[in-house]
């Protein structure tokens, strides 16, 4: 049970896929300048990364080992086009805001990652948890960024009005540089930054060290 | 010849891939230790991005799009759902056709370029590309035009920032924003930077 457990709740912050392995960063800086949008992305790729999993754990004993890559995209790309196709079916305006970034999920590297690395060696049930711990290691960077660029850019929480704007007799003047694209960097830099202070054994290695030197003071 | 040309310079600057719609992040973060290998995988990057965009506007227009297959005699078809599959299929072929002919023909250029071409595929700037193409309604011509200045584009993005990581080693970094995060913090700035350009008019 405990094993199950670690599955799902060691990729949130232990072993983020993006604040530590790096993954699947273009779709977190992209789509977070709105909570709302952020969490369909959330969704559509935690259900893409489980069932992908799922999936190609099912398959892991047919699949000869040098197609292995075009088959996982061929099943992964699959289920990208039925989320897609989902979301125009019943979010069409959410989907138009998302544009290119639900297709981009194909080649969003947590989802291949996983597939690659943990669904070709492990059992269906354990893939598809493994599949989900990640999709919302994801999700919940994701949805941080959003918080804040939304609530500080605009004022709002999926479109209700949480700061009272200026413009509309309130206090609070928004933040317009948080609505841009350079704002994600930084948040996303910051988040790195308080991680893995507080997480000392995430640090990387120092690649240059700079010396220390001691001015010695005559007297 | 005009609206050509400022589509090339909006793409590159204004509409920068890597630095205004944040893709190929993964590898712009991971491979832009040295100003060398930044310039292969940029290299590499246009090179594919000039050859796939085109490529995918033929595939779209000629079979995917509504009452495309009419040259066929075949019409009322509706092929556009499954774009994003044939995409990335066209893609992964493109790079290994690529990569069989420069191992073949130009075997220097295969050697300078060999790792960073099969990780191309899974470039979202390359999927990216071919997906803003179609939803932007691109003709063949502007096509050509925005797949080579959006690769452009993006090389240039990737060799600035790793010219700056090269620098960045020699200052005082706090440890817990050593590697990845002064990289995002710096991705930042240059995306800050590379937003003056928005104003620029054609």
């Amino acid at each position: 049970m405990a094993e199950t457990r670690k599955l799902v709740t060691d990729p949130l912050i232990e072993n983020n896929p993006i604040i530590l392995q790096t993954l699947g960063i273009c779709s977190a800086l992209a789509v977070t300048s709105s909570l709302e949008v952020s969490l369909i992305m959330c969704i559509a790729l935690t259900s893409v990364c489980a069932f992908s999993n799922l999936s190609i754990s099912l398959i892991r004993h047919q699949v000869p080992g040098s197609i292995r890559i075009i088959v996982q995209m061929v099943i992964i790309a699959s289920l990208v086009i039925v989320v897609d196709q989902i979301l125009k079916a019943y979010a069409y305006e959410i989907s138009k805001t998302l544009s290119v970034f639900v297709g981009l999920i194909i080649t969003n590297c947590i989802v291949m990652g996983r597939a690659e690395a943990y669904a070709m060696q492990n059992p269906p049930m354990a893939s598809f948890l493994d599949g989900i711990g990640n999709g919302l290691g994801y999700s919940v960077i994701l949805i941080g960024v959003a918080v804040i660029r939304e609530l500080f850019g605009a004022g709002t929480l999926l479109g209700l009005e949480i700061l009272p704007l200026v413009k509309n007799g309130g206090w609070y003047e928004p933040n317009g540089l948080l609505l841009l694209p350079p704002s994600a960097f930084f948040i996303i830099g910051c988040f790195i930054w308080v991680l893995r202070t507080v997480k000392s054994q995430q640090r990387e290695k120092i690649s240059f060290q700079i010396m220390d030197v001691q001015v010695k003071e005559h007297a | 010849m005009e609206a050509y040309l400022s589509l090339f310079v909006k793409v590159i600057f204004v509409e920068n891939l890597a630095l205004s719609f944040f893709l190929g992040m993964c590898t712009f973060l991971a491979v832009s230790k040295k100003i060398e290998t930044a310039f292969g995988l940029g290299i590499a990057v246009v090179v594919v991005q000039s050859i796939t965009v085109p490529a995918n506007n033929l595939i779209f227009t000629y079979f995917l799009q509504q009452d495309a297959l009419s040259w066929l005699g075949v019409t009322g078809t509706d092929l556009s759902f499954v774009g994003l599959i044939s995409y990335i299929g066209v893609i992964a072929a493109m790079v290994q056709i690529l990569e069989m002919t420069l191992d073949r023909f130009f075997p220097a250029l295969y050697n300078a370029l060999g790792i960073f071409l099969p990780l191309i595929t899974v470039n979202c700037a390359i999927l990216g590309g071919s997906l803003f193409m179609v939803e932007r309604n691109y003709d063949f011509g502007e096509s050509v035009v925005y797949g080579f200045g959006s690769g452009v584009g993006w090389a240039l993005a990737i060799v600035a920032l790793a010219g700056l990581r090269e620098k960045l080693k020699y200052s005082d970094v706090p440890p817990g924003l050593q590697g990845l995060g002064i990289s995002f913090m710096t991705a930042g700035l240059m995306s800050l930077a590379f937003m003056s350009f928005s104003g620029v008019q054609l």
